[in-house]
């Protein structure tokens, strides 16, 4: 039948369910179609820290949310276009975000009297007339797949696993997306049990043509292509860009892997994937606790491994003292903090920014060290490669700050060639001749590195004040102070060795809105809009904390005021405010939620005095 | 895959035969009390170190914090000396990373068993194949004389004025029960004694654990004395002898026998006891050895020393490396452009 084809710049889609539904599944894979046809695409995965919880209820409800575009977008979408909802749970909850107007596809099987009274409702908000402000299309997708997949004879459960593949082949059609990448995985997914694969890729099928034959169905949306630089992608997390970048250092370091790490939310995964890549040549300890995890890390940084901890906010905790240890050793290592809302155990599941001030001050004694922080998840990738060259270059630990929104988001990763990645390559020393273990480089003031197993070099560090140059213990007083002047003055180095910051926008001005790490996306987004209307507005983002670059200072006195929007209660703004005397304008969202474009925008409207608060 | 440290590792090893005890030692001052018995340890370490046939430079000394923690400075091989209850953490990673080295730790009854008591077990759990040298005194002494986890109850200190009131851990107890395959007891007034758990440590391919009675001259003096002295040992302890029963005092004239799990002394001149009837040290019995660890702090009893365990097991290090062996020639081992596009990519034009 004839159906009107509606051109769209951007859509947000977001496959709500119960947890044992498979939305993570079938958002992964819309996700991925979206990719490989040629849009931008940002996603999240939203889904209960309860394991396992009980069916139906409201705090068991699993969700994936695409954002896909024909330009260049950063966010996973402030509001829903288009909800899919497989009970009543997952409707109520996602409601809120639905924008008016909007569309829901709800699987009425998923509404019957059990389902409605998990969810608390009194009436069926498919029936009662609830929903009147948006589109809603009913389908009881159960019905639907029954008889479909009748001939196959299968165990109803079956039936009912494979709804989830009739709700992406509808969104598909919906899309016109292709399902040949769909039917291509589950064809390797299910090799081994043919009548699985034929259930789903029929059920895939099923809401395909769902769409195109019914008549309620009369608008198919295109999204055209985003003119995106050429390459090859794939989508990926901050959690495996993390992992995937750790191997990739050490591979350009041509030094193997060591990773010490205890299990945390939301760092876990990073464990997960390096665990699974014995055949790279890492080695990686699942330590007792998070102290041995670095502990573990900085023996085999001694050895010469490129060695690297992941954790988050308590387990960063745990790890300050052994931090510092670092410092004094001047050992490379690379921290991985995923931060997640404090303090204590607080949101564990939850995106914050409120590690910042633990990465930067957090140790007792003057124990300096560079801090770096990740954009989005394919920046997870570009920070963890920067991380390790300054932990090589210059024989200290960094941080790198990444958040639970990063790290379980994905977004288009343009694949690198190995080769155009820098060399990280260090240099050992081996000639006994003249050898001291605290001789620096002229330049970097970098410590030579000697590893155990090389004859004539034998020697002891430790956590004791060194003496200069030789390393030995010592307690002299204006050794101290030397000592602790130098380590200082190594780590500010660094400036000369980072990018200058980038201002977009004018150049200068009134308002510049100062970001760092994971809201990129939503200050972006927000100040894109914003000029596109005319705003005569400037952002600076930051991936590098410590050293700042060494134009931010400069760059903050051309503006008359500074917005410092952040998941925290003002971090970056209070060490803006020490180290350059500003004093900057919070945007301070402390909910354990990622940055919305949307209040970026209201914030700077607000300051521009469009909107009276 | 050849990596950078591959270099290292494979250099030509310094000439080792000619190595004596003089060669560990280093220029720095020994910072102990006159009469401390870490003196004693240091000097068995070197003797033993320079008889192993192990390069210099393939032995590494981490310890943590501590009067014992100090002994990396005084050996002339590589050292960490870190934080507080750490150094097991940091051997296992260094060790894990670094099977060609030989990894030592020096530590003390507060460092191992207190603060770094986690570290302790887990190493002994996954057998880590490191040589832990506790040098146990009883007391906290850098920090000038509190108790310490194997302090007694009842023991007065400066934390203590009123007499410890906790229990002490046993230490071999706790190394056997954590899954160490070579635990060991020795003190410092027993130089040949000594020198031979250090070598039997070295050459054990596993977690081995010797607890070193080490006497503190300002903290807690003469505390072991009953189980060191001339005049008393022989009395109050029994030396484990694999394959040979258990004869003690000062004619060697009573035994060690088992009536039911329970140890109990026997004399050997009153007709009613042989030597047949004596309990006969096995150190690969794991259970026996717990029967002989936990005659530790019973005072009807005398004190075992030697070798309580020495039993073989696959090393954690070993078998990391083995998975990484393993899996060289699996499909897309050492394949960096798979891993970097993972399963599903597109090209965008």
């Amino acid at each position: 039948m004839e159906k009107r084809i509606e051109y769209l710049e951007d859509v947000t889609i977001r496959f709500a369910g119960d947890s044992g539904d498979g939305m993570q599944l079938v958002g992964a894979q819309f996700s991925n179609t979206s990719g490989i046809y040629g849009n931008d695409v940002n996603t999240f995965p939203d889904y209960p820290s309860e394991i396992r919880a009980p069916e139906g209820t409201l705090y068991g409800v699993s969700a994936y949310q695409i954002h896909f575009a024909r330009h260049k977008i950063n966010t996973f979408g402030d509001f829903i276009d288009v909800l899919i909802a497989m009970n009543a749970s997952s409707l109520k909850v996602n409601l809120p975000k639905l924008r008016r107007g909007g569309i829901i596809i709800a699987n009425t099987a998923g509404f019957d009297e059990k389902n409605l009274s998990l969810a608390k409702y009194e009436t069926n908000p498919l029936e009662d007339g609830s929903l009147s402000d948006y589109q809603v299309y009913k389908i009881d997708i159960n019905r639907v797949l029954t008889h479909v997949l009748e001939d196959l004879n299968l165990n109803p459960k079956y039936v009912d696993k494979t709804k989830n593949m009739f709700a992406l082949g509808l969104a598909y059609w919906l899309f016109n997306r292709p399902l040949e990448a769909t039917e291509n995985w589950l064809k390797a997914k299910f090799a081994k049990k043919p009548d699985i694969l034929e259930a789903n890729l029929r059920a895939l099928k099923a809401g395909w043509n769902y769409g195109a034959s019914r008549e309620e169905f009369a608008i198919q949306y295109h999204i055209p292509k985003a003119d995106l630089e050429p390459g090859i992608y794939r989508n990926i997390t901050g959690n495996e860009a993390v992992a995937i970048g750790l191997v990739i250092a050490a591979k350009r370091a041509n030094l193997p892997l060591f990773l010490g790490s205890y299990p945390i939310t939301p760092a876990t995964e990073i464990l997960h994937f390096i665990s699974g890549f014995k055949k790279f040549g890492v080695k990686h300890l699942q330590a007792e606790d998070e102290i041995a995890g670095i502990c573990s890390a900085i023996g085999a940084s001694f050895g010469g491994y490129l060695a690297a901890t992941t954790t988050s906010g308590p387990g960063l905790s745990l790890k300050v003292e052994s931090i510092g240890l670092a410092v004094m050793l001047e050992l490379p290592l690379i921290i991985v903090d995923v931060q997640r809302a404090g303090p204590s155990t607080g949101l564990p599941t939850k995106p914050e920014q409120s590690d910042l001030f633990i990465a930067m001050y957090g140790r007792h004694g003057e124990a300096p060290l560079p801090i770096l922080a990740a954009t989005s998840a394919a920046d997870c990738f570009n920070m963890t490669i920067e991380a390790a060259r300054i932990a090589l270059k210059y024989m200290t630990p960094v941080i790198l700050l990444t958040d639970g929104y990063i790290a379980q988001g994905t977004n288009p990763f343009k694949i690198p060639k190995l080769e155009e990645l820098p060399d990280l390559t260090p240099t050992f020393v081996t000639d006994p001749e003249n050898f001291q273990p605290y001789k620096r480089d002229p330049v970097t003031l970098a410590r030579l590195w000697a590893l155990p197993g090389t004859p004539g070099l034998e020697h002891r560090i430790g956590g004791l004040e060194k003496e200069d140059i030789t390393g030995l213990v010592s307690h002299d007083p204006l050794n101290h102070q030397k000592m602790v002047e130098i380590r200082q003055k190594k780590i500010d180095g660094i400036v000369n060795d980072i990018p200058d910051a980038v201002v977009e926008g004018e150049q200068e001005g009134d308002l510049l809105i100062v970001g760092w790490g994971g809201t990129y996306g939503a200050i972006k987004d927000a100040f894109e809009k914003m000029r596109q209307s005319g705003y005569k507005i400037s952002m600076c983002h930051l991936r590098y904390l410590n050293p700042f670059p060494k134009n931010l200072g400069d760059i903050l006195k051309r503006f008359r005021r500074i917005l410092i929007p952040e998941l925290n209660n003002g971090q970056l703004r209070a060490i803006l405010a020490s180290k350059y005397l500003v004093r900057g304008i919070g945007l301070n969202k402390i909910q354990g939620l990622p940055l919305k474009a949307i209040e970026v925008e209201m914030k700077v409207k607000e300051l521009l005095n469009e909107v009276r608060s | 895959m050849i990596y950078k440290i591959d270099e290292i590792i494979n250099l030509n090893p310094s000439p080792i035969q000619q190595l004596t005890p003089k060669d560990f030692k280093t220029p720095i001052d020994v910072r102990w009390c006159s009469g401390c018995g870490g003196y004693s340890i240091l000097a068995q370490t070197q003797r033993i170190l320079a008889s192993l046939g192990i390069p210099r430079e393939k032995i590494v000394f981490v310890s943590g914090i501590g009067c014992s923690s100090r002994f990396p400075y005084y050996v002339n091989v590589y050292g960490i000396h870190s934080m507080h209850g750490r150094a097991i953490a940091i051997a296992s990673g260094l060790k894990i990373a670094r099977p060609d080295l030989s990894v030592w730790i020096a530590t003390g009854d507060g460092d191992c068993l207190s603060i770094g008591g986690n570290h302790f077990i887990h190493a002994a759990r996954r057998n880590v194949n490191l040589k832990v040298i506790m040098f146990n005194n009883a007391v906290y002494s850098l920090t000038k004389g509190q108790y310490s986890p194997t302090s007694l109850p009842g023991q007065i200190t400066k934390s203590s004025p009123l007499g410890v009131l906790d229990d002490p851990f046993n230490p071999v107890g706790l190394a056997l029960g954590s899954g160490a395959t070579f635990v060991a007891r020795c003190y410092d007034r027993d130089q040949k004694m000594m020198q031979l758990m250090f070598d039997r440590a070295a050459r054990h391919d596993g977690f081995a654990f010797i607890e070193a009675y080490t006497n503190c001259v300002i903290y807690n003096d003469g505390a072991f004395d009953l189980y060191t002295r001339k005049e008393s040992r022989a009395e109050h302890t029994v030396l484990l002898e694999h394959g040979k029963p258990l004869i003690f005092g000062d004619n060697m004239d009573k035994g060690i026998i088992l009536d039911g799990f329970t140890p109990r002394v026997v004399s050997l001149t009153d007709g009613k006891w042989s030597v047949n009837d004596l309990i006969v040290h096995n150190e690969q019995d794991t259970t026996l050895a717990f029967i002989l660890a936990n005659m530790t702090y019973n005072p009807d009893v005398p004190r075992p020393m030697g070798v309580f365990l020495s039993i073989r097991k696959p090393t954690y290090d070993e078998k990391v490396t083995e998975q990484i062996e393993f899996y060289k020639s699996a499909p897309g081992a050492y394949d960096f452009d798979k891993l970097l596009k993972g399963d599903e990519y597109w090209e965008l034009k």
